[in-house]
């Protein structure tokens, strides 16, 4: 895909006055993007300060959160939010590998484009449908059917027990992971289709040859080779999970507090800014929102440098074997 | 005992079956979200939705008021966004390549990619909505634009990186300046490609609720302009259907229709243009 160096080195001098305009422009824009980014970083920060002065780290461990006391904390926050994205991610890397498998393995040429699609158009639909339709469809039935059996099945056994604890509300964290897991699913399988499409030929046909059946394949051959990209693409959606604002919103009762349940209402980082960032009033109420959302930025930040630098150790291994 | 052979068989055959049953486990909430959308939404479609403005409770109306704001500051929102998004994208795929500043670039256009919409809303609120003092369409445009900028950026550079090299060296060869390569060439080249993430831009941010909440408001009558407060579908649909009266939540399950068929179909548009070309997941 590149030229040789030597050819692009001389073409990217400029040589005369319109050549250098272009690509001071575009190196402009360029620019641009890198300044919104750091932008958003120090406006979140200074919007930030005043909660993070007075409660100092002490905020990321508290689970307070008393307006009229202005006394903040981002734990039941931070609980919810990293609940419901294990909770989507734990229903969704399964779910979507198996996807991946079955479209590029599996499926017959002329089926593999409109289940890529299909799958696709799951990640096209807006979240605040993904709410909707949570609220007042999925819950009455999931609360009325699935929630009772899960709770009279589960309730005595010692781990699994407590998680399944309540009323059968329907709304909830575990109904927000889930949701969230439909949400990610296409984001994780695209991933996962794309670095298995680039496993050679040769090598799994050699596993072929010696008489392999498709499972191990995938498993022995595929999978190995592919798992940097693999967790990449698992981080990738772990990120979009963590972020996540209106789907969440609708669905997940929007209770301050932790509970070992999972079927009681809770909130995350983007539900409680959602909810509450146009009505705060004070000083300090609107800087512990803004505060809150500096913590989801840097944890999607962190989450999305580590996704990152697991694609490209797989981009650059891919280059060294070729 | 059952023989190696068989287990393996047999164990072979279980996990594509499972496979197969994922497949069916995803595409069956699809099919379960746009049955919701079909049922709940058809019947409240009338043209009343397009003529007229969101009604008080109780009495009838439409959603005229929020679809134009909608189309307004999606248009807007893409007005600023593509020129950055395709400008910046040229950078990194004529100039920087492989550079420092190139690879932070990118990686700062990844996060600006995947960060929460609700923290870019949080982001224009401090900047725009603080410093003019009230809610306005333009800050919903801005904050619209951040989230489109990327995924321009993004297409741009990949579609512009899939033209050979040897048609910009052609090119330059004959005597053209690098700009005219560029303009002339390469983008000619990568015309549709980038068209595509143009539309897909414009089908991720018009169904975007989270950074309007806190930038465009909503607004019950007709806006008369940008600087005030607006209308648009995102929101009240979602102010709709949480409110506990009938015929709002009609209207809210009838915009939600609109806007996710809208949708659906600007993203079967992309994927006609793109062909069989690479994939873009945003």
């Amino acid at each position: 895909m590149d030229a040789t160096p030597e050819i692009a080195k001389v073409s990217v001098i400029p040589t005369d006055w319109s050549d250098r305009l272009f690509r001071g422009t575009t190196r402009f824009f360029a620019y641009l993007v890198l300044a919104v980014v750091s932008a958003i970083l120090v406006s979140l920060i200074i919007g930030a300060w005043p909660a993070l002065h007075k409660f100092g780290f002490g905020f990321l461990k508290s689970d307070a959160w008393n307006p009229v006391t202005e006394q903040f904390g981002a734990a039941v926050a931070i609980f919810g939010t990293l609940a419901t994205s294990a909770i989507a991610l734990f229903i969704a890397v399964p779910v979507s590998f198996g996807i991946a498998v079955f479209i590029t393995e599996l499926a017959p040429a002329w089926l593999k484009r409109p289940i890529g699609t299909a799958i696709e158009l799951l990640a096209a639909i807006p979240s605040i449908i993904y709410g909707m339709w949570g609220l007042f469809v999925f819950v009455p039935v999931f609360s009325e059917t699935v929630q009772p059996w899960m709770t009279e099945h589960l309730i005595n056994i010692p781990i699994l027990g407590p998680l399944v604890d309540g009323p059968p509300m329907g709304i909830g964290i575990f109904t927000a992971g889930l949701i969230l897991a439909i949400m990610i699913l296409p984001f994780i399988t695209a991933v996962m289709r794309d670095v298995f499409e680039v496993v050679p030929l040769v090598l799994k046909e050699s596993a072929y040859g010696l008489g392999a059946t498709t499972w191990e394949v995938v498993c022995g051959v595929v999978l190995p080779y592919t798992k940097v990209g693999v967790v990449g693409g698992i981080m990738l959606g772990l990120g979009r999970a963590l972020g996540e604002t209106m789907a969440v919103t609708f669905v997940i009762g929007n209770a301050h507090r932790i509970s070992s349940s999972l079927f009681m209402p809770g909130s995350t980082i983007a539900s409680t800014l959602a909810n509450e960032f146009t009505e705060a009033v004070g000083e300090m109420y609107t800087s512990s929102l803004i505060a809150l959302g500096l913590v989801l930025f840097l944890i999607t930040f962190i989450v999305l440098a580590l996704a990152k630098l697991l694609l490209m150790r797989l981009t650059a291994r891919e280059g060294a074997r070729t | 005992m059952i023989s190696l052979y068989t287990r393996r068989k047999v164990s072979n055959h279980f996990w594509l079956i499972m496979s197969f049953l994922a497949t069916v486990f995803g595409l069956f909430w699809l099919a379960w979200l746009l049955w919701t959308l079909l049922s709940h939404g058809l019947h409240a479609i009338h043209w009343t939705l397009f003529t007229q403005a969101t009604p008080p409770p109780g009495s009838n109306g439409g959603l005229a008021n929020a679809i134009v704001g909608s189309l307004a500051m999606t248009a807007v929102g893409m007005l600023i966004g593509t020129p950055v998004g395709i400008l910046a994208g040229t950078f990194l795929s004529e100039f920087g390549r492989r550079s420092h500043l190139a690879a932070v670039i990118r990686f700062v256009s990844d996060i600006l990619l995947s960060a929460p919409s609700i923290v870019i809303g949080v982001f224009v609120y401090t900047i725009i909505v603080l410093r003019t003092g009230h809610f306005s369409g333009w800050a919903g445009a801005v904050a619209l634009a951040l989230i489109a900028i990327p995924v321009v950026l993004r297409t741009t550079e990949d579609m512009m990186r899939l033209v050979p090299d040897s048609t910009r060296e052609a090119a330059a060869a004959l005597g053209a300046p690098q700009w005219k390569v560029v303009v002339l060439i390469v983008y000619r080249a990568a015309r549709s490609g980038i068209l595509t993430g143009i539309l897909l831009a414009v089908a991720r941010i018009s169904g975007e609720t989270a950074p309007l909440l806190f930038t465009a408001l909503n607004n019950q009558f007709w806006s008369s302009g940008l600087d005030r407060p607006m209308a648009n579908l995102p929101v009240v649909i979602f102010q709709f259907a949480m409110s506990p009266y009938d015929d709002w939540q009609h209207l809210a399950w009838a915009g939600a229709l609109l806007i996710t068929s809208g949708i659906l179909i600007i993203n079967i548009i992309a994927r006609v243009i793109q062909g069989g070309g690479k994939r873009a997941h945003y």
